[in-house]
């Protein structure tokens, strides 16, 4: 569970140096990541309540990253809907999407165009289930809220994921026989993270309910033939059955600091035993989730998530010395950024600066409680945008960088490495498959981190020493 | 081989009559210029994004966006186009609108961010983008921009691109409204009568470079280039050209008529891509100014880029003759001239479709094409899909979000929109061109995915 301490002082915080105009924006749109929560329920199409443009440009960029088909459909506005209303449009577009891709579920968001002008997605909802199309159909159809003014990218998604429990989570746990898993919110990772996540929970023998999953729906195989909607994703039914879960595992420092999330919607609504941790990243991290996993289970940890774990303790010693109290600036997701910034401070390197354009207002806090090291060593902005970053980045020395692509720009200019992680990877290929959590993650990042070290430390040598 | 799934996939009665076939029964007028259908995932996008392709290239311009952050962030330098001096149209501004000014209007922050941002970068001039919920809190930017203006000292110009106003295309009128305010107002007295501006080419992978030097190689002064490489002071004085060339003639053509129209310059209607319509670009050139001289340095350039080109593109011809290629793009005069282009490294069209055709558009495409081809206006990805599957085709020309739909189905796959990377204009783009589709085709990585290499031992069956 996350500490209950007091919070410590974090002077730095909640800065916001220019109040009117954002330069390289270091977050995305709400509706961007409640479509990649959805994109992980199976058979879902996620649909954006607006005009077509936002569905267009959130999938190019979705698909520069995961360079998977992502198809989100739209209602279209058209002038004469942004003034009149868009209920003609959204009955339309899902009966046209219920006809063309038979999906399971449908998750319906709205944009700022449709929030702007106080579209009733409930009313149209209830329209449309009277029409002769809505009357046959029997899709759930989820709706959430994700005007982009009130949030970012990050919102949107746990928006989605608190969405879709609050609607298809129904009934008691008698209702749902079998046995009862263990259900994991993972939030905004990578496709191999969830993987991860679901191949530590097999070593403990536990069934477990992922959501969302999009490991496969958005890094999954080549195709013999065109699938509308690619295979993979946590099925409806297992979100039916949530409120039957042994216990829920929510991800994210600064998320539990949310009053209403997915997870307390469960314990408040069905009585589900919920716990709280910080994306595991890191040892200290991710041993909060294994000794969760290990007493939800009534199993002791299994020696080969052990051996892991010696293994990378061995590794940080062999490389201890290369990375002991280098500089980072580390930036993106604020629960992305507390994991990062904790796995640093575990291998001596300083994060120098910690930054997000998401704006919870506990960065600081989620940070030293997850680090208490870092108090006093580190800066942490949260609101800031890349101008920000780099004009801080150019004073603070950083030996490298660590976060999306986004930082190539500032990474080029200071001359330094960028560890490319978190979302979104639009200069590499593999984005999805970078692993960030559990001790194969630690591993993997360490392993980046100190290899970019010794190749600069090669690069700026005279002599070219192959032996390090 | 007819998939199943291509069998399977449905196109929705209310697109069919904007999907045809050349050569097949009684073809009516291919539907197309309509707003695309509700939920029929259109590969188009909006408005803003017309503006936001065609003014982005003026490097030395502040391009600021008014509105929530996702329409900004998702334009942060996306494009390809390069600037030879000032690199600041490659950042992404914002005002990054937030509740209380949806609630109680964006205009003062816009008048700050405006003097804020212009303070600390000093641009020639500033364009400020409205998104769609501009349009609908109604934010009076036009009074903004003037206001800020005035204080400065520079234009302020603002785009009205409100996105649901329409499509790309509809932007594109709004950008060419826009940049046609910078216009007229610069010096013309030493402009020479060789003279043309360049309109709609955005210098992706530097193409403008390429395509300025064949005129100047020719003794023709480019006063401006609009607006890849843009500069604000070359625009403010284009109208002193004697010629205005027309590349992306969606884009494009409303400002040339419009220069056509108050400063009496006429345009022609050009393309730059593949060998034939470079060459008849360069001739149009020439003929248009009516001089022996020029018509002999014209051919010159030509004989000059031919003799380096033709021998090297023989070597591709010959392995790529007969390969069948899909082509989905923005607007209609690329797709006429990737259909020739293909044509002459020996590979045929089976699909091609745009964005934004109209119907003159695609009778040309009907009559460019073989029989057989399909035609198809405002396509969708399981349109898409279901079409490649059933020509079998081995390569597909599209944009970032035609890629995946390739790349599942084991199909080579050449990025040709503005986000690429690589120079496609011009005889020496005919060779990246082909070098690229060569690369594309001939991979031995399309014989081991599933839809060529059925393996049973290792097929996936439904996942668990
Ligand atoms: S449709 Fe409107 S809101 Fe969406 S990206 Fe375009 S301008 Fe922005
Ligand atoms: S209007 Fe809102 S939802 Fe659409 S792209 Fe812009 S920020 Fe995102």
């Amino acid at each position: 569970m996350i500490s209950s301490d007091p919070p410590f002082s974090t002077a730095g915080d909640e800065t916001e140096p220019y109040p009117n105009a954002t330069t390289n924006a270091c977050k995305l749109c709400t509706p961007l990541g409640a479509c990649l929560a959805f994109r992980g329920i199976e058979g879902a199409v996620p649909f954006l309540h607006g005009s077509q443009g936002c569905a267009t440009y959130i999938r190019r960029y979705l698909i520069s990253h995961f360079r998977e088909p992502m198809d989100i459909a739209a209602s279209n506005f058209s002038e004469s809907s942004a003034v009149f209303g868009g209920g003609a449009n959204l009955k339309t577009g899902l009966a046209n999407v219920l006809r063309q891709y038979q999906p399971k579920l449908i998750g319906l968001a709205t944009t700022c165009l449709s929030e702007t002008i106080g579209e009733d997605v409930p009313g149209h909802l209830n329209d449309f289930a009277g029409s002769p199309e809505g009357a046959q159909n029997e899709t759930p159809i989820v709706p959430v809220s994700t005007a982009s003014f009130r949030g970012t990218h990050v919102d949107g998604f746990h928006d989605a994921v608190k969405a879709l429990v609050q609607s298809l989570a129904k009934g008691t746990p008698e209702s749902f026989p079998g046995h009862a898993p263990i259900a994991v919110l993972p939030g905004m990772v990578s496709a191999a993270d969830l993987r991860e996540i679901k191949r530590i929970a097999r070593e403990f023998g536990v069934p477990l309910t992922l959501l969302p999953d999009y490991s496969e729906t958005l890094d999954g195989p080549s195709w013999a033939d065109y699938e509308k909607l690619p295979t993979g994703g946590t099925p409806v039914a297992a979100i039916r059955a949530l409120p039957r879960s042994r216990a829920m595992i929510e991800c994210g420092r600064t998320l539990a600091y949310r009053g209403s999330t997915a997870a307390t919607v469960a314990k408040d609504k069905h009585g589900v035993e919920i716990h709280r941790i910080g994306l595991p990243i890191g040892l200290r991290e991710t041993d909060a989730l294994i000794r969760l996993l290990s007493s939800l289970s009534g199993r002791p940890v299994p020696h080969s998530l052990k051996l892991e774990r010696g293994r990378l303790l061995d590794s940080w010693v062999d490389g201890h010395k290369y990375v002991f109290e280098k500089r980072a600036i580390v930036y993106g997701e604020e629960d992305l950024v507390v994991g990062l910034a904790s796995l640093l401070a575990e291998i001596g390197i300083i994060p120098i600066l910690c930054a997000s354009g998401g704006k919870s207002g506990r960065l600081g806090d989620a940070i030293l409680s997850a680090a208490p090291s870092l108090k006093g060593r580190c800066e942490i902005r949260s609101g800031v945008d890349f101008a920000e970053i780099s004009s801080r980045g150019a004073e603070l020395r950083p030996d490298f960088l660590i976060g999306s692509s986004k930082g190539y720009s500032l990474a080029r200019k200071l001359g330094i490495p960028l560890i490319r992680c978190g979302f979104p990877i639009h200069d590499r290929i593999g984005g999805q498959r970078v692993l960030h959590v559990g001790y194969a993650g630690a591993q993997q990042l360490f392993d980046s981190i100190t290899n970019a070290l010794l190749e600069r430390k090669q690069a700026d040598s005279a002599i070219g020493y192959s032996y390090l | 081989m007819l998939s199943a799934a291509a069998k399977s996939i449905s196109v929705l009665p209310a697109r069919a009559a904007s999907i045809t076939t050349v050569g097949g029964q009684a073809p009516a007028a291919l539907a197309c210029d309509k707003a695309s259908l509700a939920g029929s995932v259109t590969q188009r996008a909006c408005a803003f994004c017309g503006s936001r392709v065609v003014l982005y290239p003026i490097a030395d311009a502040l391009h600021l966006v008014h509105g929530p952050i996702g329409c900004a962030a998702y334009t942060w330098d996306i494009r390809g186009a390069q600037s030879s001096g000032p690199q600041l149209f490659r950042n992404s501004f914002s005002t990054d609108l937030r509740e209380m000014d949806v609630i109680y209007g964006g205009e003062k922050k816009l008048g700050a961010a405006l003097r804020e941002l212009i303070a600390r970068h000093s641009p020639k001039a500033a364009f400020v983008y409205s998104t769609c919920i501009v349009g609908v809190i109604g934010d009076d930017v036009s009074a903004v921009c003037k206001e800020v203006a005035a204080e400065v000292g520079i234009p302020v110009i603002p785009v009205a691109s409100e996105g649901f106003k329409g499509t790309k295309k509809d932007g594109y009128r709004a950008a060419c409204d826009a940049v046609y305010h910078l216009i007229g107002s610069g010096n013309t007295a030493d402009i020479p009568k060789f003279s043309i501006n360049l309109l709609g080419d955005f210098n992706i992978a530097g193409e403008t470079w390429v395509i300025r030097n064949y005129f100047e190689r020719m003794g023709i002064t480019v006063v401006a280039t609009l607006t890849g490489d843009g500069r604000v002071d070359a625009i403010r004085r284009c109208h002193g050209a004697t010629l205005n060339l027309v590349q992306c003639s969606g884009s494009m053509t409303s400002l040339a008529k419009r220069m056509e129209k108050e400063h009496g310059i006429p345009f022609l209607r050009v393309s730059f891509f593949g060998i034939e319509d470079m060459s008849a670009a360069i001739y149009a050139v020439a003929n248009f100014f009516n001089d022996d001289v020029l018509r002999e340095k014209a051919q010159q350039v030509i004989r000059e880029e031919l003799g380096a080109l033709v021998p090297e593109l023989r070597m591709y011809r010959t392995s790529l003759e007969g390969k069948k290629a899909a082509i989905y793009v923005g607007g209609a005069f690329k797709a006429f001239s990737l259909v020739r282009a293909l044509r002459s490294i020996g590979m045929s069209t089976a699909i091609v479709g745009t964005q934004t055709g109209d119907s003159g558009d695609y009778e040309t495409l009907e009559n460019i094409c073989e029989p057989g081809t399909i035609i198809l206006d405002d396509s969708n990805p399981l349109e898409l899909a279901k079409f490649c599957l059933e020509k079998d085709v081995d390569l597909f020309i599209g944009g970032v979000k035609e890629r995946p739909i390739a790349y599942k189905l084991g199909i080579g796959f050449c990025d040709h929109n503005h986000e690429r990377k690589e120079a496609l204009a011009g005889y020496v783009g005919m060779l990246n061109f082909a070098k690229e589709v060569y690369a594309t085709v001939m991979s031995p990585v399309w014989q081991f995915t599933p839809r060529r290499d059925a393996d049973e031992l290792f097929s996936i069956g439904a996942s668990t």
